[in-house]
């Protein structure tokens, strides 16, 4: 065959586009392949693949949806700070005449990889699961409004993090940032494949984002229990309402950015390049209007996580509840008047910093009242010290310190003097793992015996615990110092040796993450061991105060028999405390929604148009458009969408619920 | 410290919703679900306005508004859009009284006069392109093929949309659920008659004028 | 705001007919069609006529003209009031009209700026570079 052929074929993908000449990233792929192999063994031996496709990957059950989310983030974050550890070790000893062992090109695709695996495959997917799995529950409804649309979500979002995946084996992943800011993204500076992987996956995965936050917010508007006005949802469901609200409302703007940036790559316009008119700043702006909200998005359920948690933990009403929904609603609002603190030092003049430096301070007021709500949620409370809840106090005394950082940040001389240096990238560090990271665990651990009916292992949770939280602050505390004395971020080489004890201990402390990590992960594989031990048979191991708590741990399919009916912001303290009883009888058939292959299929098809072009293989590219706008029509022929639990079913399943619950006393 | 103190036992307290189950699935969320997405889409044509507010002076020594734009064209285009939005109304009591036929109809001619407004954007897109004025040329023109091709596309979509909409109220009739369907799908198509104010306002007639 | 109290006015739960907003709306759809051309037609006439001689006049009220079809469209086209759907659809639609305003607004704002502080070139926008 002529060469001519072979790239109508291939398009640009040729022999030299497999790493099998880097040792690190062969390596990699011999282990992920092995341990691909093993897993797929295992699934075949068992015989599990039909339970895995029709329990799982073709559910439309939020629940399972929530929990496959959840699964993802995991697993993603396992690859995200192994790039971590990377740069960590990279930096600790690369002094001098030592240049490390990672070459520029390798590790500048690392520190890409890492920001955009980070954010856009961990932090999105584990802060929508837990939305997913607790919302309905704590609305009181027996799905969301969209199940199709929920599970397409999902997949949305996986497929692009096997296309995130797909570069680390099959030609390069970005150099240019986890932003990706033109003109450097653009096709004269970045002609190679790692941009296209960049911007196919995001904007795949980004789809699925923007379907779940309208799938989520119009759930908490149309279903929710009788009787639970706006003011009598859970705090958790208020900044989830907030967040997915916020989040419909900047990834337009992120998706118009990457759709241009794309245009200027593959059609040859001019948006974001040096001539004909390009204004590459622009690029600046739109990713940013998505940018920095982006961050509330995530930080938003995760105070949601804090405020659900300390009430429960201190067995008292949440301190201030008007007060937390208005400082949600306030954040949401301020945290889209913000976004060019992240480029003051562009030029844009005294009155446009000002005006964006004093919108981020003001920011900080509405997040301090939470602050404070939950310290007086604590005061004269009946504190126990459980893991959930301590996570919530590591949060408070990691959280302020970044955020009083951020309020330093958001003078513009400082920022200035700080910009693009270590001190920014920790700060945001701090925030992020501080505030995010803390309540996404603290999360994990409080809502994991609703979703799997048993308690995490105590004694391992609590090594994961220290391990972050020890771990945090060696790791960062360095890298502020660092970073105040003037270095900069995404350096791979030092010359000034006395920097090299920071970046040591900075990586000592990489390693104690790493410990918690691993101990998050012996916690769910202990807790499964000892399951019967940890089993939760009340459906309300916490002695919890909102509906999620009322129904049987898991939850049945159809989540609540019969539907709730709301007194009181606190329900099901409302009603533990009025003397309320179980139903005993009259069940009646559950109309539910069916289970499709349809999500599952749209987003394979997705992953290979997304490869299809990032590698100019044009004839998959245009079937897989096709077969995408098949499918999606065609899905829209299936009336038949529903389908009913029977009465008897509904009964069993409640009876040999109240058979456990004799059996827990 | 207790947060209200209760009668013990308190009578005839509803915990559960008895009556007939209605509201507990998605289907009453579906125009409020397609409406906040119709928000979120109008948000993609403000970045693209946005874009288009920043680099429409980049001409880059090459042709400006004036000298490309052909006025009466747009006009023809707005009035057939506008047209077409009013065709879709008059097909709305039809199905709300449960006439099959003329709200396929009705539908249909939207659908033409949609086909038609494409055809005429296609024919100035290559006009266009032929006198070397193509997206390349600059980035006013880049923005301003990607802003009026993207509202193109859209309405591409809807008319992929109306022809199912077509077969399906010939197999289905005006079902709850075809009903549903073409509501969204008026929304859909009277969003992007404003989305074609902007475009008309915005970038034609004030690109003229300025 | 309570939940379960609006039935839509957009009559898309199925039971549509005998659904109050009947004959009102269909007055007001008419009004509507009238306005939306009249609003169409005189900004075209505007500009193809010059009728005015100063530009600047013209493209205010232009966008004036703009933003009064818009509501127009929005009322009597997508039915928008602050009942339906118990006020959200209402909401929902502030909420996006003070976004795109910023989005726009705002980006326009930074980057002119940007433009005006660039050096050397004075009009770097407008003038090609080469």
């Amino acid at each position: 065959m002529t060469d001519i052929h072979l790239k109508t074929i291939f398009g640009r993908l040729t022999w030299e586009s497999f790493p099998i000449h880097e040792p690190i990233l062969f390596g990699t792929f011999v282990v992920v392949l092995l341990l691909g192999l093993a897993i797929v063994g295992a699934v075949t031996w068992y015989r599990l693949w039909g339970y895995l496709w029709h329990e799982w990957f073709t559910s439309v059950d939020h629940k399972k949806i929530g929990i496959m989310y959840v699964i993802l983030g995991i697993i993603m974050l396992l690859r995200g700070f192994a790039d971590a550890l990377m740069m960590r070790a990279q930096q600790a000893i690369a002094f001098g005449a030592n240049e490390g062992y990672l070459p520029a090109h390798h590790y500048d695709q690392i520190f890409t990889a890492h920001g955009t695996i980070m954010i856009f495959f961990v932090a999105i997917p584990l802060v929508v699961g837990i939305i997913n799995f607790v919302m309905p529950l704590q609305i009181g409804a027996r799905d969301v409004a969209f199940p199709f649309l929920n599970n397409l979500s999902f997949w949305l979002t996986a497929a692009g993090a096997v296309l995130t995946m797909v570069s680390l084996f099959v030609g390069e992943f970005a150099r240019t940032g986890w932003l990706s800011y033109a003109p450097l993204a653009g096709l004269a500076y970045s002609p190679d494949t790692g941009v296209d992987y960049y911007l196919w996956s995001l904007q795949i995965a980004g789809v699925g984002t923007t379907l779940s936050a309208i799938n989520m917010v119009a759930t908490i508007i149309k279903m929710r229990a009788p009787g639970m006005t706006m003011m009598k949802l859970p705090v958790f469901c208020w900044t989830a309402l907030c967040s997915n609200v916020l989040a419909i409302a900047i990834f337009p703007a992120l998706t118009a950015a990457f759709f241009l940036l794309m245009l200027d790559r593959y059609v040859g316009t001019n948006f974001f390049t040096n001539d004909l008119g390009g204004a590459p700043m622009m690029y600046w702006n739109m990713v940013w209007i998505w940018g920095h909200p982006e961050v509330y998005v995530l930080v938003l359920p995760a105070f949601g996580i804090y405020s659900e948690i300390t009430s429960t933990f201190t067995g008292k009403r949440l301190f201030g509840y008007s007060s937390m929904v208005y400082a949600t609603v306030v954040i949401t609002i301020l945290s889209y008047l913000v976004w060019l603190h992240h480029f003051f030092t562009m030029g844009a003049g005294p009155a446009v910093n000002s005006f964006f430096g004093i919108a981020t301070m003001v920011i900080s007021i509405p997040t301090g009242a939470k602050i404070f709500n939950w310290l007086f949620t604590m005061y004269r409370g009946d504190i126990r010290f459980e893991l959930p809840m301590m996570w919530v106090v590591a949060f408070m005394l990691t959280f302020v310190v970044g955020g009083m950082t951020g309020v330093l940040l958001a003078i513009p001389p400082a920022d200035f003097v700080l910009h693009n240096s270590l001190f920014l990238v920790a700060h945001f560090h701090n925030v992020i793992i501080g505030g995010v990271v803390f309540g996404l665990f603290a999360g994990m651990v409080y809502w994991f015996p609703k979703a799997f009916g048993f308690k995490l292992d105590p004694f391992w949770g609590k090594v994961g615990f220290w391990g972050w939280v020890v771990g945090y602050w060696v790791a960062w505390t360095p890298i502020y110092v660092v970073g105040l004395m003037g270095t900069a971020r995404r350096v791979r080489h030092f010359d000034d040796p006395n920097f090299q004890p920071y970046f040591v201990i900075a990586a000592i402390g990489a390693l104690i993450i790493l410990v918690g990590i691993l101990g998050f992960v012996m916690s769910i594989v202990m807790g499964f061991v000892n399951r019967t031990a940890l089993r939760d048979v009340t459906g309300d191991p916490w002695d919890g105060r909102t509906l999620e708590w009322s129904t049987a741990s898991p939850p049945p399919a159809y989540n609540f028999a019969f539907l709730p009916v709301v007194h009181d912001l606190d329900a099901w303290y409302d009603m533990k405390s009025r003397g309320y009883a179980r139903p005993t009888g009259d069940f009646r058939p559950i109309h539910m929604p069916r289970n499709t292959g349809t999500g599952v299929i749209l987003a394979g098809l997705s992953l290979s148009l997304g490869f299809g072009m990032v590698w100019y293989i044009w004839w998959l590219a245009a079937l897989s458009s096709l077969a995408l706008l098949a499918v999606a029509v065609g899905h829209t022929f299936d009336f038949a969408r529903d389908t009913f639990i029977p009465a008897d079913v509904v009964a069993a399943t409640e009876v040999k619920r109240r058979t456990l619950l004799g059996q827990g006393g | 410290m207790t947060d209200r103190t209760w009668d013990a036992g308190e009578p005839e307290i509803a915990w559960h919703e008895t009556g007939a189950e209605g509201h507990e699935h998605g289907g009453g969320a579906t125009v409020l679900g397609f409406w906040i997405y119709l928000m979120s889409d109008a948000l993609i044509f403000a970045s693209l306005f946005a874009m288009y507010g920043v680099v429409s002076t980049g001409y880059a020594g090459g042709p400006g508004p004036r000298q490309l734009f052909d006025l009466p064209l747009v006009a023809l285009n707005t009035a057939l859009l506008l047209v077409s939005s009013i065709t879709f109304g008059q097909a709305i009591p039809h199905m709300e009284a449960g006439r099959v036929g003329p709200t396929q109809a009705w539908l249909a001619v939207t659908g033409l006069l949609g086909a038609a407004f494409v055809g005429v954007e296609l024919y100035e897109f290559s006009h266009l392109i032929a006198e070397g004025a193509g997206p390349q040329r600059s980035a006013f023109l880049s923005a301003f093929f990607t802003l009026v091709g993207t509202h193109g596309a859209h309405v591409t979509v809807g008319l992929i949309w109306i022809a199912t909409m077509l077969v399906q109220l010939s197999q289905h009739g005006l079902s709850g659920e075809m009903r549903r369907r073409i509501i969204c799908l008026s929304m859909f198509w009277h969003f992007l008659d404003i989305i074609w104010i902007g475009v008309f306002t915005f970038v034609y007639l004030h690109g003229v004028i300025r | 705001m309570s939940l379960h109290s609006t039935p839509s006015v957009h009559g898309a739960s199925g039971d549509a007919r005998g659904d109050a907003h009947g004959h009102g709306s269909r007055r007001g759809y008419r009004i509507g069609v009238a306005l939306s051309i009249g609003l169409t037609v005189v900004p075209f006439w505007l500009v193809m006529s010059q009728a005015l001689s100063d530009a600047r006049v013209t493209a205010a009220i232009i966008f004036a003209l703009a933003l009064i079809q818009i509501v127009v469209h929005v009322v009597s086209f997508l039915h928008l009031d602050t009942r339906s759907e118990g006020g959200w659809t209402l909401l929902a639609f502030l909420f996006t009209a003070v976004i795109v305003v910023l989005t726009i607004g705002g980006s326009i704002w930074v980057m002119y700026h940007l433009n005006v502080n660039m050096m050397p070139t004075p009009d770097a926008a407008a003038a090609p570079m080469h």
